[in-house]
Order: C-alpha cells, then sequence, then structure tokens
C-alpha cells in the first residue's frame, strides 16, 4: 500500500455550556466599533496539520485519534475534522 | 525525606518550589526534567507553577503528554503525595489525574494579588496540618484558573469531600465578589480520589516565609512532613 500525503483540519470549539470568556472579549470589541447588534460571539481554533496515511479514511481516524490524546478537551471542547488529499 | 520539582520548558516557580522544600520544610529536592521516566524514591513530587510549553492549545495541554508524566502517574497510583500549583494544576487536569478542566478566567483579565482561601478538607497530605475552616492568605497570577466540572463532577467533588480551596474573604466566606476567575463553585483547589494528588491554582510556595507577606503557605509543608514521617 503507497503512502499517501493528506492535510487535515480540525476546527476545535468551545461546547454551548461553557462560558467563553475570549468570545466575549471580542464581542466588546465589536459593539466599540459600532457593531451594536452582535449578540453573540464564540471563539475557537483551527488546527491544520499535514500527514500520510494510505487512504483518507485512515487519515481521519489518525487525526481523530489525534484530537482525542491532545488536540481537544472533551470535557469543554468538542471538534470537527476534514481530510483532503495533497499538501 | 525526598522531593522531585518536575521541571517544563516554560516552568517559571521550579527554584521557588525547590527553596521552600528544601529550607522550609527540610527536604532533600532534585529537579526531574520533563523528559525523565523514573520518579521511583521520592516521598513527594511537586509540579511547580509556570507556562509549560508557553500555555499553547491549552494552558499544560502539551506538558501533560511528557514522558516523565508517566512517571508521575505511577507514583501517584503508588500513594505519593503530588502537589500541581498553578500550571501544575492545569497540567494535573490535562494528564487525567485530577478531573475537571480549566478555562480563561471569567472576567478575562489576568489575576495577581492576594487572595484568602477556605480550607475545606484535612483529608489531603498538604492540608493534614491545618483544620478545616482556616483561612489562608496566599497569592495568585493565573490566565486560565476559571475552574470547570460538569454537574455530575461536581457533585461528586462535593460528596466526597474533594474540594480542598475555596475563594473567600478575610472571614472565611465564599461569595462571587471573592472568586478571582469565576471557577465554578469558588473551587480553588481540589484532590483526586485516593486523595494524595493535590492541585490548586494559588502559590503556597510563595507565602511560606513571613518576609514575603505570608507564611501561610507552610500548613501544606508541615503537613507533608507529618504524612511522610507516618
Amino acid at each position: 500500500m503507497t503512502e499517501r500525503r493528506f492535510r487535515a483540519r480540525v476546527d476545535v470549539r468551545l461546547n454551548e455550556n461553557v462560558n467563553d470568556p475570549q468570545g466575549n472579549a471580542v464581542r466588546a470589541g465589536l459593539h466599540s466599533l459600532g457593531h451594536a447588534d452582535v449578540a453573540a460571539v464564540r471563539v475557537g481554533k483551527m488546527v491544520e496539520l499535514t500527514l500520510t496515511a494510505t487512504d483518507a479514511e485512515s487519515a481521519r481516524e489518525r487525526v481523530d485519534r489525534m484530537c482525542h490524546e491532545l488536540l481537544a478537551n472533551p470535557i469543554i471542547e468538542s471538534y470537527e475534522i476534514s481530510v483532503r488529499e495533497g499538501s | 525525606m525526598r522531593a522531585a520539582v518536575v521541571v517544563f520548558p516554560g516552568s517559571n516557580c521550579d527554584a521557588d518550589a525547590y527553596h521552600v522544600l528544601e529550607q522550609v520544610a527540610g527536604m532533600a529536592v532534585d529537579y526531574a526534567w520533563h523528559t525523565e521516566t523514573d520518579l521511583a524514591g521520592y516521598d513527594a513530587i511537586v509540579l511547580p507553577g509556570g507556562f509549560s510549553h508557553g500555555d499553547y492549545l491549552r494552558s499544560g495541554a502539551v506538558a501533560a503528554r511528557a514522558p516523565i508524566m508517566a512517571a508521575v502517574r505511577t507514583a501517584a497510583e503508588g500513594g505519593v503525595p503530588v502537589l500541581g500549583i498553578c500550571n501544575g494544576f492545569q497540567i494535573l487536569l490535562e494528564a487525567g489525574l485530577l478531573p475537571g478542566a480549566m478555562l480563561h478566567n471569567a472576567g478575562i483579565d489576568f489575576r495577581c494579588e492576594w487572595v484568602d482561601l477556605r480550607l475545606e478538607t484535612t483529608d489531603t497530605p498538604f492540608t493534614s496540618a491545618g483544620s478545616a475552616g482556616n483561612v489562608l492568605r496566599l497569592p495568585i497570577a493565573h490566565g486560565e484558573g476559571n475552574y470547570f466540572a460538569p454537574p455530575d463532577l461536581l457533585a461528586r467533588l462535593r460528596d466526597e469531600d474533594r474540594v480542598v480551596f475555596r475563594y473567600c474573604d478575610a472571614n472565611g466566606r465564599t461569595s462571587l465578589s471573592a472568586n478571582p476567575n469565576g471557577s465554578i463553585d469558588g473551587i480553588a483547589g481540589i484532590c483526586d480520589a485516593a486523595r494524595n494528588v493535590v492541585g490548586l491554582m494559588p502559590h503556597p510556595e510563595r507565602a511560606s516565609e513571613p518576609d514575603l507577606g505570608s507564611a501561610d503557605g507552610r500548613v501544606f509543608w508541615e503537613s507533608l512532613l507529618s504524612m511522610v514521617a507516618k
């Protein structure tokens, strides 16, 4: 099986039931700029990584494991993974 | 008696912890670099404060996966007292040695000030020399000290008497205004189910000598000495 190169993108966001002070700070900044109608801001993280795998599905499984092991904290965060071939 | 102070890239309270363990507690102390894999033979292990790995991703997240953490886990499971201070607490949470997670302070700002803490349980190796209800004056210095526990975990921590410290006023009363970071239920420190792993955001090592403004932190080291001596 030939190893191919994939690029994965992980979007990590705070769970809805978790307060987001960073989002509130950004909202305050937007209000200062006159965007008074902005009711809520949530700030997340995006992690991009490149890896090698035999196919997209196994690449996704590896990245899912990385999310469990390090990239996201399941107590306060959830995540979504997208994978495409190439680097 | 011998203590290890674990040092990660970005730890910056390691020398303070070393100083207190050696000069105040009178223990033999070694630094243990994060790449080491053996902590056998130590009577206590301290994870100090700082900004390990730049606090990137989440505070303590990268340090919690360092090689030495397997040795910390082994020691903890063997009953060795383990204390995580500030970033050390965050690392213990991220490593799963203590439950829950840390969020950014509710008020956004970095809090660097003296706080009052109510000692809630003497049933840990770091508080046994105190009395429940004691008010300790210790400094805090953190941007991510907003402790979070889901409802089921919070109930368990209360039921099992595992909240070790709460933020309070000078009279020992908890209130929203006495809570510097928005921590759930005013929690400043907790212990694990076996009670030998303790984490807290305030810094007892910075307040164990009168010249530093408070010696209330001494209860940690006096407790440790009496537990280890048993």
